[in-house]
């Protein structure tokens, strides 16, 4: 009785699905002007307050930024920090999570605790701008959800972020 | 896991007792044969590792004990390849040795295939549906035995006799305390960069064995092995919140065991395994506490108004090293285990993190910041060498005898990717460790009980 070890290799074929560019036999026709519709009335069309999508229409902006192993608020982190503390003064019931985060440019438990210091940075400018901080929690995902890919200095920069994120 | 290790001289004795009616060599004749662990270029040592004879061509739920034969020399062999110091000729393509031979070689034909050693061994299925494997290592131009060793195992269980094999003849001709028979967990990492599937996997220390552990629904983090292997303790995100999970290898259970509104980091076991260590942020602050790992109260290590994380303790459990950035930049600190005497240890320029201590306890690796660099240096701070360089090194972990590190390799932009990755302590032997899908974080258990 014999039994031949036997390697089982598995080969990847990627399939290059190859584009055919033909032209059309007939071109489609040329765009026309289009009517301009009437505009709705905004009122109950919009997103609920409270709601995220809200939020950010109502604040400069939803994120604050950071550099590179930094977590102090700057003169533009002030003025969104202040429409977003102008907005939970407005909506009283709105609580918040501001999410903080690191780029890849560190090791992942350092990036973790970094994260958290930008987060609660965040929430310590909203405290001090008359926010109850009993709405605002913080979490850090440190460098686990990048929001721009490239691993140059922009994306790093549009990494290195504080994003408040209302609770529903 | 039913694995019926006897103590091994029993062990060997009674596979030996087994074997054919051969009066043994011999044992531990003095050899000129050794490997080198510290050797700066390779003069890898020949070792024929033919196929494990039978004396019975036996079924068991693994294969027949005739085929098992050739799978152990093929893992024997695999291992003492990846360990950068032998050059393992077979088990094809070489001499084939009866059962009758297994202890008593027939020494005129090894030397023509270039072989300065040769281990043989045999495979017998008991009675009890257990395999006893035998396993013996032979200086060729000697004439001599060196080791025997031998072991009951579950069939199933195959491969841990070939890595105890393996370890026996590494550790006969290294001096060195032997590593294959150990364990990985890794987070295994699937998606794209900013929607990656993080899982929990564990496998051997030859990638052979691997599981799934989590579904990948959580993203899961740092996870480290019991000293027992029992359990593995790990960062979760659940219902947007990190948490301090041990899974159960045995069962598959996870028990929550901290649960806090604060940022929880880094979880990982004490060496007697009764002890968790971790950090916690509170208001933008991190320090490490540590609580029993049954669950309980945690207690505060460190208290500077920084980032302190990722503390690994010495094998004795004395002491910890750990990272703070409390001088400007992250550097590295050993504390005693109740957090007294805190001293920083890193002075080389630059910023260092994730330091783990060596279970020999002469050494500390860490990722050296600015470069990514894997490196070592003496628990006092001295001796500081640089292993690897590529784009981002991270996160070492140490083979059960310290003289091998595994870590993670990034590859930067869009498509960017995780793999593990290991390199032994001298710099060489640099490879990637085959996984299933990408991987990081990997944490290497001790030898196996």
């Amino acid at each position: 009785m014999k039994f031949g070890h036997t390697l089982m290799v598995a080969t990847a074929m990627i399939a290059v699905a190859g584009c055919s560019k033909k032209p059309p036999a007939e071109l489609p026709p040329a765009p026309q002007e289009t009517p301009t519709p009437e505009a709705p009335p905004p009122a109950e069309m919009g997103p609920v307050p409270g709601s995220q999508a809200h939020f950010i229409a109502n604040v400069a902006s939803d994120r604050v930024f950071f550099d590179t192993d930094e977590y102090n608020i700057d003169a533009a982190d002030q003025a969104t920090l202040q429409s977003q503390a102008a907005y939970l003064k407005q909506y009283p019931n709105v609580r918040v999570t501001i999410e903080g985060h690191a780029d890849e440019r560190g090791t992942r438990e350092y990036n973790l605790a970094l994260g958290e210091r930008r987060a609660n940075a965040a929430k310590n400018y909203l405290a001090s701008l008359g926010i109850d901080p009993s709405r605002i929690s913080t979490i850090s995902y440190g460098k686990e959800r990048p929001e721009a890919l490239g691993s140059d200095e922009a994306s790093w920069a549009k990494n290195r972020r504080a994003v408040t994120v209302t609770v529903q | 896991m039913k694995y019926l290790a006897l103590p091994l001289t029993a062990i060997a004795s009674a596979a030996l007792a087994q074997a054919p009616a051969v009066a043994p060599p011999l044992v531990g004749q003095p050899s000129g044969l050794s490997v080198d662990v510290t050797a700066e270029a390779g003069d890898d040592l020949r070792i024929a590792v033919p196929k494990l004879a039978t004396d019975d061509v036996r079924e068991t739920v693994a294969g027949t004990t005739d085929a098992l034969g050739r799978q152990i020399a093929d893992v024997i062999a695999a291992d003492l390849r990846g360990s950068g110091l032998f050059r393992p000729l077979g088990p094809s393509g070489i001499p084939t040795v009866s059962f009758a031979e297994a202890n008593a070689p027939n020494f005129a034909i090894w030397p023509q295939t270039g072989a300065e050693a040769l281990v043989s061994g045999f495979v017998r299925a008991g009675g009890d549906g257990n395999l006893t494997v035998g396993c013996y290592l032979y200086d060729v131009n000697l004439k001599s035995e060196l080791k025997r060793t031998g072991f009951v195992v579950a069939p199933r269980d195959w491969r841990r006799a070939a890595h105890k094999c393996a370890d026996m003849i590494y550790s006969r001709l290294s001096g060195e305390s032997p590593f294959f028979d150990s364990r990985i967990a890794y987070i295994a990492e699937t998606g794209p960069k900013d929607h990656r599937v993080k899982r929990l996997a564990i496998m051997d220390s030859d990638g052979a064995n691997h599981r799934f552990l989590t579904n990948g629904q959580n993203l899961v983090l740092t996870p480290r092995f019991s000293p027992d292997y029992k359990s593995i303790v790990y960062v979760s995100y659940q219902q947007r919140r990190p948490h301090v999970f041990v899974y159960d290898v045995g069962t598959g259970r996870q028990r929550l065991v901290l649960s806090t509104p604060n940022q929880v980091i880094a979880p990982r076991f004490s060496p007697d395994g009764r002890t968790l260590l971790f950090s916690m942020s509170q208001g933008g602050n991190t320090d490490i506490y540590k609580m029993p790992a049954a669950g309980g109260t945690p207690v505060r290590l460190t208290n500077s108004p920084g980032i302190d994380v990722g503390g690994s303790f010495s094998p004795d459990g004395s002491r910890i090293v750990f990272e703070s950035d409390r001088s400007g930049k992250q550097q590295l600190y050993v504390m005693n285990a109740d957090g007294s005497n805190q001293q920083r240890i890193s002075f080389g320029g630059g910023s260092y993190a994730t330091p783990e201590w060596s279970p020999r306890g002469d050494l500390i690796a860490y990722t050296r910041l600015g470069s990514f660099s894997i490196g070592v240096m003496s628990p006092s701070g001295g001796g500081e060498r640089i292993l690897t360089h590529g784009w981002q090194d991270e996160s070492p972990t140490w083979s059960p005898n310290g003289r091998v590190i595994q870590f993670f390799r990034s590859t930067p932009g869009r498509s960017g990717t995780s793999s593990v990755w290991q390199v032994d302590l001298t710099g060489r032997n640099l490879r990637k460790i085959p996984t299933p899908v990408d991987g990081s974080d990997p944490t290497w258990g001790p030898l196996l009980p």
